[in-house]
This record gives structure tokens, sequence and C-alpha cells, in this order.
């Protein structure tokens, strides 16, 4: 690679748009949090520690909605201020986008389902 | 052989799959093969292959590519016409026992085709090369924020396009409606590779749709020139932002959706079957999920091309802008909670219907806002009739039209009665063609001269305008009044012969639509010949208000000697009035990134992998898929990416430019 390039990339890089970088020490508590957050549901999966499944199951997605924001901040590197406050702005605007989409479908479905299926056959069926 | 050796070799391609029992199909073929031959032979003979391929092919910048995207869309157009024609033509026919010249085998995959092509082949790429090329320019960029990335987008959709044009001579497309709705589109009842087809087809060029969707909204977040603020940006290039948005947040919900289904096919999981907790509603759920982001992707560009046309012709700035904003953004999201009203007949409830209906009605009110806008703009302005204004004119009228319509679709009583009738049909082709191909052809008309440097024949335009307006019209006004008679969509055969004739009045649109068309060839080709006497010197041939029309056409590789700096909306029309002086001294070297071919092969190699995929090929679709990773990871070691203009090149084409515009005054 010819050394102009190069430096025309680190001009770049120190722009000031608010770029965060990670350290060493960000990057390994970062490492540790997203194991810890991956040990504990397998432990609770394998030890069958919970009583019934569906706590299980809550709690798993519970630990993975952290293990999501883990990755943003040490990993991505998002915070408010980070590329002139854009990158908060697409993460607003995808939680808005997540969210419309999985309750509309739950609720769109779960209309379907009382409505649509014929629940004496079903048990008739058995 | 042994057919077990054969199997391995050709999956289950063989020369039954050829579809030579279809006289139409083999005929079509002879004609676009010996076409293509004919193309092929010439372009050898003229030695053209190695300019397409150093000068169009593998190069990154965005005018080229755009323009390709444009090329494409129109290649398509007279595919997906083809197809149009021909439904008109079989049921115009088939009444009082005739069966028409099409077997349901063949209409089936008509009216899928027709639908998958114009949506993804014909209006994405339109709008995807209008944005490509103008959004850059508009904003005082060099190029996009990835050209490579751009160029590999470009070329997976044409992979895409590749794959479901190879249906039609081998194997068979899609017998499911154009969104593949399943049980229908499931293994056990489209066992052939028709399916296959369609989400092959659509994969491939669904990469390239998201990749230039990100590339466009970081073009547009980080390229903009100085003093270019949000607030100060052209409404087209708003409009493209919103848009982008929109294929980056909808087009995985469509991957995810068709990923799905292929699995369902191909390894037997049931997440969209009948039986065993699986749901073919979660399909028609999921699919409209994106289906109804898609339709405002293909709209809000055009809403933004008539704003530009507008205020241009009216010699007016925009009335509204910040309205003109607003009123996009707030459709933007509202275009997300609105999918349901695609299948209020599906079952669910009273308050998911109305939620749906009003939310679908609301949205009427920002677009309403919009048409008042360019009303205002148009008030007490000096109106200047040119082709892009008399597109602009003809979508008002007609998208009014459509979307009163739509309101009326959107009470979910009324919908129970007009679901998947023709009523229905004519609602969508009144908004789409009345929408986004208007938009497309006003903003080919607008942007053409800065292309290329010279303006398109305005006679064969307004042939070519007044065939397309009285055709749609002549072909889709009758489409309304029998939905409202009840005849549904898809029909290949009619019992009722009182309908026949709003058939043949509808075949009479569009054919004239047809005549339209053809008129748009032969003026591109006019206007080539006449290029002199149409030519653009000045590089404003409109006295328009945008940045875009700042520098000469077409504009040089590196768009702007000078980064242009902006103080104002309009910023031309702004730079104009205070006596711009182009500077015509102290040019520098100009860093621009290089040409590369890895984008072409890359998509070449996805498409080799969608077809073995398609035909049970293994070895060739695990082949092409290493290849592929081997590929993209030799593209990293590519230290050549970039170059640097010479100040003397810079300097010789400012130079002719400033003897031009010399000439000119």
């Amino acid at each position: 690679m010819n050394t102009d390039t190069h430096a025309a990339h680190a001009d770049d890089h120190h722009h000031g748009d608010g770029h965060a970088h990670g350290s060493f020490s960000t990057y390994m508590l970062g490492f540790v949090l997203s194991v810890v957050l991956t040990a504990i549901p397998f432990w609770l999966v394998m030890s069958g520690a919970l009583p019934s499944k569906q706590i299980t199951a809550l709690v798993i997605m519970a630990f993975a909605v952290v293990q999501i924001v883990v990755h943003m901040i040490y990993f991505l590197h998002m915070n408010t201020t980070s590329e002139n406050g854009w990158s908060m702005m697409a993460l607003i605007f995808t939680i808005v986008m997540v969210v419309i989409a999985l309750s509309g479908s739950l609720w769109v479905m779960n209309h379907l389902n009382s409505n649509m299926m014929p629940i004496h056959q079903m048990t008739g069926m058995k | 052989m042994s057919p077990d050796l054969l199997k391995l070799i050709f999956g289950r391609l063989t020369f039954e799959s050829l579809p030579l029992h279809e006289p139409i199909v083999v005929g079509t073929f002879a004609v676009v093969a010996t076409g293509g031959l004919i193309m092929v032979a010439g372009l050898t003979y003229f030695r053209v292959w190695g300019y397409l391929w150093s000068e169009w092919f593998t190069s990154v910048d965005h005018k080229r590519i755009g323009i390709m995207y444009m090329i494409l869309g129109i290649v398509m157009l007279l595919r997906g016409f083809a197809d149009a024609l021909m439904m008109r033509l079989q049921q115009a026919l088939a009444f009082g026992g005739s069966e028409g010249y099409l077997n349901s085998h063949h209409y089936d995959q008509v009216f899928t085709a027709h639908g998958v092509i114009m949506i993804f082949f014909v209006a994405m790429p339109l709008v995807t090369g209008l944005m490509n090329f103008v959004v850059p320019l508009q904003i005082g960029a060099r190029d996009v924020s990835f050209p490579f990335l751009n160029n590999f987008s470009f070329w997976m959709t044409v992979g895409g396009a590749v794959l479901v044009m190879a249906s039609l001579f081998i194997g068979e497309f899609a017998r499911t409606g154009w969104l593949a709705y399943p049980p229908l589109s499931n293994i056990g009842y489209s066992p052939d590779v028709g399916v296959d087809y369609y989400i092959w087809g659509l994969q491939v060029a669904g990469v390239g749709t998201t990749l230039s969707g990100i590339n466009l909204i970081c073009t547009i977040v980080k390229l903009r020139c100085p003093g270019m603020t949000m607030m100060r940006m052209p409404v087209f290039t708003w409009t493209a932002l919103c848009t982008n948005v929109l294929i980056v947040a909808s087009f995985p919900v469509l991957t995810v959706v068709l990923a799905l289904l292929s699995l369902d096919r191909y390894v037997g999981t049931n997440f969209f079957t009948n039986d065993f907790g699986g749901s073919p509603m979660m399909y028609v759920n999921l699919i409209w999920i994106w289906g109804h982001p898609e339709v405002y992707i293909l709209v809000l560009p055009a809403f933004g091309i008539f704003s530009e046309v507008t205020s241009t012709f009216s010699g007016k700035r925009l009335f509204g802008y910040t309205s003109m904003v607003y009123a996009t953004v707030v459709i933007t999201i509202l275009s997300y909670l609105v999918w349901l009203h695609h299948f209020f007949t599906m079952g669910s409830g009273a308050s998911v219907n109305s939620f749906f209906g009003i939310t679908t009605m609301i949205i009427s009110i920002p677009t309403g806002a919009k048409m008042f806008n360019w009303l205002f703009t148009m008030y007490r302005g000096r109106i200047r009739f040119e082709l892009p204004m008399m597109w602009t004119i003809a979508f008002m009228l007609t998208f009014v039209l459509g979307g009163m319509t739509g309101v009326l679709l959107a009470v979910p009583p009324a919908d129970f009665v007009l679901h998947n009738s023709l009523f229905l049909i004519a609602h969508f082709h009144n908004v789409i063609i009345g929408g986004v191909v208007f938009g497309a052809f006003a903003g080919i008309g607008y942007w053409f001269p800065k292309a290329f440097g010279f303006k398109l024949d305005p006679f064969w335009g307004k042939l070519s305008f007044w065939f397309w307006v009285t055709g749609f019209y002549l072909a889709f006004m009758p489409l309304y009044v029998l939905g409202l008679m009840g005849v549904t969509r898809r029909l290949r055969v009619f019992d009722d012969p009182s309908l026949q004739i709003w058939f043949i009045v509808a075949g009479i649109g569009a054919f004239l639509v047809f005549l339209g068309i053809l008129s748009m060839l032969i003026q591109f080709a006019v206007s080539f010949l006449r290029r002199e006497q149409l030519k653009d010197v000045t590089g404003d041939p409109w006295d328009a208000r945008t940045l875009e029309w700042a520098t000469s056409s077409p504009p040089p590789a590196y768009n702007f000697a000078f980064t242009p700096v902006v103080h104002d909306n309009d910023a031309w029309w702004d730079m104009k009035k205070r006596g711009y002086q182009r500077p015509l001294l102290g040019f520098k070297p100009i860093h621009m990134p290089s040409s590369t071919g890895t984008g072409i092969i890359l998509a070449g190699l996805a498409t080799a992998m969608g077809f073995g995929l398609i035909w049970y090929i293994w070895w060739l679709a695990a082949a092409s898929f290493i290849a592929m990773l081997a590929v993209g990871i030799g593209h990293t070691f590519n230290y050549h990416r970039d170059f640097d203009i010479p100040a003397d090149d810079v300097i010789r084409a400012e130079d002719a430019r400033t003897k031009l515009l010399a000439g000119a005054k």
C-alpha cells in the first residue's frame, strides 16, 4: 500500500466527528461481560434451576437484551454523541421499527389465532 | 452416462426442463436469441467490449452506475410490459367458451413474472438509478461513500434479473402470484423450480438493494458539502434519504421471510406449512411488513422528483419546504404501521382491522399536504410546459384519483367487497404508474441533459406522453368498473359475455401504452441523432435551482473541481443570484476511487450459486460460494483502490468547459 493513502486515512480518522475508540481494558470488560451473560443462560438450561420452562425462556430473553446493550457499548462504541448523534438516532429508529414489527405481529397473529383456529375440531381430533 | 452421475452433475436439470412444448416460449426464445446474437456480434465487430468493460462494467463512478441502473430498468420494462400485453390479450379473447391462447400453466407464470419484474427489476432500478446519479451531485460530493460497494450492488441487481429472465427459457417461473404466498408456494404444491427461481432471484437482487441503501444513507449523512445542513438539502435528497432508510429497515424482513420459505422447501421445516404448528398466515403478515414500506420506497423518490421539477419549471422556490420534509418523514414512519390493510379479510377482529384502516387513512394526510405544496408552488409561477412538467401534472391528476380509491380500500367493510378484485388491480396500477412510472419519466426527461449533455427530443417525448397517459386511463378505468362488478384478479377465462367489452377497451389501452413505450425508445434514438441541435453547453439547460446544475453536462468524473459551499436552500439558484464566478485557476489533483472488476465477478458467482441452488446442482452452488469467499477475501488485499486525477487533467477539462461557456454566450 502506498504511504500517501495511509496518511490520508489517518487524516480522515481524526476529523473530530466524535468516533469513539475502545481501549484494551474496555474490550476486555465487554468480552468478560458477554461471556458471563452467555454462561448464565447455559447454566440455567443445563441445570434446570428455575421451576418452569417458560420462566427460563423469559430470563434468557432478558439476558439476551442485556447482551445486545453490552455489544453496542463495548464493541460498537455507541454513545449519545458519536457520529454527531446519528448512531443514537439510528438506534432509536431501529428500536421503534423492531417494536412495531414484533408487537404488531404478535397482536395480529394472536387475533388470527383466536378468530380463525377451529378450536372445537382441534380438541375433537385428539 | 449413468442416471446417478447425470443427476450429480446437472441436479434436476434435464432436456425436459426446456419448455420446447410451448410454441410461444420457443418463438420468444428464437427472437431474443437472434437479437442477442446480433448485439454480441455488433459489439464484437465494433470492438467495444474492452471499452464497456473498463469504462462501464467495472466503473465505480456513481453517474455511470446510475445510468446502468436506468438501462437495466428500461430493458426489464420491455419484458414486464410484454407480459402485460399477453395478459390483456388473453383476457380480451377468453370469452364465450374460448380458452384464449395461453394455457393456465403459462398464464400463471406470466402474471407472476409481470408483478415481480415490474416491482423489483423495473421500478427499483429506475428509482435507485436516479438516486445514484443525482444524490451525490445534489449534495456537492464527488462520489458515494462506498464506490466499490455501489458497483457490486448494481451487479447483484443484474444477477437477480438474469435469474428471473433465465426462468423463461430454462425451466419455468413461479405460478403463485408476485408474493408467492404459502401453502401454494410450499414444496407440496409447487414442487418445480418456479418458486426457487423466485426466491433466489429476489435474494440475490435483495443483497444489492440493501447494500445500495446503506451506501446512499451514508453518502447523504456524511458527504454533504460545507454549508448544506439537513434543512438545506434538496427535497429529492431528503426523499432519497427516507427511501433508503426504509430499504435498510424493511429489506431484511423480506430476506428472512424468503429464507424461512426456502428452509421449508429445501430442508423440510414447517414455518409456513399447514401442519406441525406452521402458519402460512405468518408469511402473509411478515411479507407485508416488508411489502408496504416497499411501495413507499418506490414513490418517495418520485415525490422528490416532482418537487424538483415543479419548482424549476415554475421558476419559484418550492412552497413549504419544511412541511415537505416533515411530510416525507411522517410517511416514512407511518408506512410501517399500515401493513395489515393488505389482508383485512384474513380474519383479524374488529380492533385490529379498524386500527390499520385508520392508520392507512391517516397516511393520506401528509401525502395530501405534498399535493397542496406542489399546487401552491405552481400558483402564480411562470410555468414552462416542458416534458418533465407535463409528466408532473399528469401525475398530480392521476395520483389523486389513485389515492382516493386507496382511501376507499382502506375502509375495512369496503375492502371485504373489493379485496382481490380488479378494483384493487386498478388502484395499485393507478398509484404505481401514475406515481412511480410518471415520476421516473419526469426524472429521466429532467436529468437526461445532465447525464449526456443533450436534451431529449420534445416531439417524440410528447407523443410518448400522450400515448402513455391516454393508454393508462383506457387500460385501467375499465378495471375499476369490472372490480366493482365483482370480477376477481388473475382470472384466465370468463363466462359472462357482457364483461368482454371492458376487457377489449382495457386491451386497447394497453396497446396505446405499448405505442408510448415505442415512442420513448424512438425518442432516445432521435435525440441521439439530433444531439448537436439539442446540445446543452451551459450545464444548466432548465435554469434550475439545485447543485447538480452547477457543473458541466455531462459532469466530469470528479463532479466538482472545487467542493461547493452552500448558503441557502436551492444552492445553485442562490449562487446564480449572487453572481457566482466559476473558479478558473488553482486546480489541484483530485483523489478518486479506481475501477474494479470484483463487483461483477462476485455478482456473477452469486448468480451461479443461485442457479445451482434452484436446480439442486449442489457442486455448483458450493463451488460458487467458496469462490465468492475467496474473491471477497482476495479483494481485501487489493491496495490499488484509489488514484489521483492529475491537476493537468483537471485544468484541461475545466478549460474546455470555459471555452464552451464562452461560446454559449
